[in-house]
């Protein structure tokens, strides 16, 4: 009788070899440039593919496994957190604007990511960085869908969530994130993953999902914490791969240093202006705050990056061309962009609030050679306008920056009381900047940019022409329910009577 | 090269003049008025006289300033692309070259209660 032999098991390094580089194939009737027609019209110059190194070995038979077990926790998590009222543990509901923001604008980022990668991988004609491009792609979808559940129960009980689909391509304050993502999508790979896997998973990632999970702690948010830390081992994998395509590509041929170079200036630049937006959640919409925006720039920016950029310095790179500008802006940025914020707030699809006694304090604290002489000002004189009953409102809307898509609220270097105004005329044309770095961009492919679909001036064409109620509807925001200042709003008066009804009798 | 890209590509800007119905985009700022966070946006046809953009469109759009009820209009310094220049106040915009997207600056030295 014959007994069944178990087959030897594969040793781990036999599956990777078997499950990743074994996938690839020499084609025999088919060029190779036919089969890649996007791998060198950027310039960069490859000789040999199986240089590329993946320190994660990560086979998908395994990447499936562990996917499928945080999932399982995932949701059992985010049942128990809508079971239980989880809503009604937060500090306050003015943390649910810093949730809206990144509901409307970041999330669909995820998605944007995950399309991007998907092509990316179709698109290097290596399998390493094929395969480690893929399971990003799924990593990325999975992080847009869990972000969505995980919000979906906020949905139920408060205003601002409904329409972030609408709202990331249409809204004028979302164009900023919508256009990154849609930058690096139409450009090549290798720009892609200089663009999203270094840039933004390694320069800035850090920035961005750290102080947000800690601040979702810090107030109550279970949910929002569950997925963190759902996505928190991908993004390690994101960001070794990042860095590991940026120095496969530095490391294939000095050609390619000038032109990683480039991207690099432009990427960090980009991915700057984004977090403008993290900056004003930070400093003004935590109701307990975890740090300010300079202080997480020191740890997470400043830090990380000049250890970063040493690292790099022997291949000849140096830190982005925008890196002092950046140091700089740091301590106004988040002032200038909350009372941007403010002054539009009939059209955003959250509340915002003039800041308490308190938390001007607590800001001219953290912001000691900023905040009391440019912005405490400001906020006094519309807590005074808005005492004597006639509230602030900017309804002059605003000039928009043709390349971050941000209206331009941005002073001069070295001048804080001067918005700075950048020009450059294309084609007969007039575009407007924020600031040198995104007019630079411009500059260097004016043939990308002048198509560029600017929230601002959007709004005077086919089919708004100028109406601001058509425009609403047009953005799916409730007028009077997701707009406007939190003080008298469904979500403040509902949140307090809940909560009431919850902790007494 | 104006485009990376596998061949020739040429685009199709979307804020061109024709889009707006007869009418154009201008923006305008008063410098050291940073209350107003940026440059207002202002669309009107092209024939409309300098003195009634003031009038009828910028006045409104800066009341909230402390500083607006003091503005000295004959006084102030205007700026067109960031270059010093001077309005006709009697002529429409397309005859004072305030063409489409044009940027405005104006100055009014010595007015800062808010900031400046
Ligand atoms: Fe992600
Ligand atoms: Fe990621
Ligand atoms: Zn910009």
């Amino acid at each position: 009788m014959d007994t069944p032999v178990n087959k030897k098991k594969l040793s781990l390094k036999e599956k990777y070899s078997y499950l990743t580089r074994d996938l690839a194939w020499e084609p025999s009737y088919q060029k190779k440039e036919d089969l890649f027609p996007y791998a060198t019209y950027e310039g960069i110059k490859v000789h040999d593919w199986s240089k590329w190194e993946d320190p994660f070995r990560l086979t998908m038979d395994a990447y499936w496994k562990y996917q499928a077990e945080k999932e399982r926790k995932f949701y059992a998590i985010i049942d128990a957190f809508a079971q239980n009222n989880g809503h009604l543990k937060l500090t306050d509901a003015r943390y649910l604007s810093a949730l809206k923001i990144f509901l409307q604008a970041i999330s669909p980022g995820e998605y944007a990511a995950h399309k991007g990668f998907a092509r990316t991988g179709r698109e290097f004609p290596g399998v390493g960085p094929q395969v480690a491009c893929q399971m990003q792609a799924i990593d990325e979808i999975r992080h847009a869908q869990t972000q969505i559940h995980a919000m979906s129960n906020y949905n139920k009980f408060y205003n601002g969530f409904h329409g972030f689909a609408d709202q990331r391509d249409r809204i004028w304050y979302t164009s900023v994130p919508r256009s990154f993502f849609d930058d690096a999508m139409a450009s090549g790979p290798f720009e892609f993953m200089i663009a999203i896997g270094f840039s933004f998973e390694y320069v800035l990632t850090n920035l961005l999902f750290v102080p947000f999970m800690s601040g979702a702690a810090y107030n109550g948010d279970m949910s929002t914490v569950t997925f963190g830390f759902s996505a928190q081992s991908d993004e390690a994998r994101h960001m070794t791969l990042g860095l590991e395509c940026i120095k496969f590509m530095l490391e294939q041929d000095p050609d390619n240093v000038p032109i990683v170079q480039k991207w690099i200036d432009k990427w960090f630049w980009r991915g700057f202006r984004v977090l403008g937006l993290v900056s004003t959640m930070m400093d003004y919409m935590l109701p307990k705050r975890v740090m300010s925006w300079r202080e997480a720039w020191d740890i997470y920016g400043e830090e990380n990056g000049n250890a970063l950029f040493n690292d790099l310095a022997r291949y000849g790179i140096r830190p982005p061309k925008g890196w002092g500008d950046a140091a700089e802006a740091v301590d106004h940025m988040s002032h200038q962009f909350m009372l941007a914020l403010y002054q539009w707030n009939f059209g955003t699809a959250f509340h915002s609030w003039i800041p308490s006694d308190n938390d001007m304090d607590w800001l001219s604290k953290k912001y000691p050679n900023t905040f009391d002489k440019y912005y405490r000002p400001r906020w006094e004189h519309i807590k005074k306008l808005e005492a004597n009953g006639t509230p602030f409102k900017n309804y002059g809307l605003a000039k928009n920056c043709q390349t971050c898509q941000l209206p331009c609220v941005f002073t001069e270097p070295g001048d804080p009381t001067t918005l700075c105004h950048r020009e450059t005329e294309y084609k007969g044309e007039h575009y407007h900047f924020c600031s040198d770095h995104c007019r630079d961009i411009f500059q260097e492919e004016p043939e990308k940019y002048v198509q560029a679909w600017l929230p601002m001036p959007q709004l005077f064409q086919e089919p708004i022409n100028g109406d601001l109620e058509a425009w609403m509807k047009w953005v799916s925001l409730v007028d009077g329910e997701d707009n406007g200042d939190y003080q008298g709003s469904h979500d403040q008066t509902s949140f307090e009577k809940w909560r009431e009804m919850a902790t007494s009798n | 090269m104006t485009v990376v890209s596998r061949k020739e590509y040429i685009g199709v800007p979307r804020d061109r003049v024709e889009n707006f119905n007869g009418k154009q985009l201008i923006y305008v700022s008063w410098d050291q008025h940073l209350l107003f966070a940026a440059s207002f946006l202002l669309c009107l046809p092209p024939e409309t006289c300098f003195r009634d953009m003031v009038e009828q469109n910028l006045v409104a759009l800066i009341e909230a300033d402390p500083d607006a009820a003091l503005v000295e209009w004959d006084k102030v310094v205007w700026l067109k692309g960031n270059e010093a220049w001077k309005p006709d106040w009697e002529a429409s915009l397309a005859d004072n070259g305030i063409n489409h997207k044009a940027h405005l600056r104006f100055q009014t030295p010595g007015l800062n209660t808010v900031c400046g």
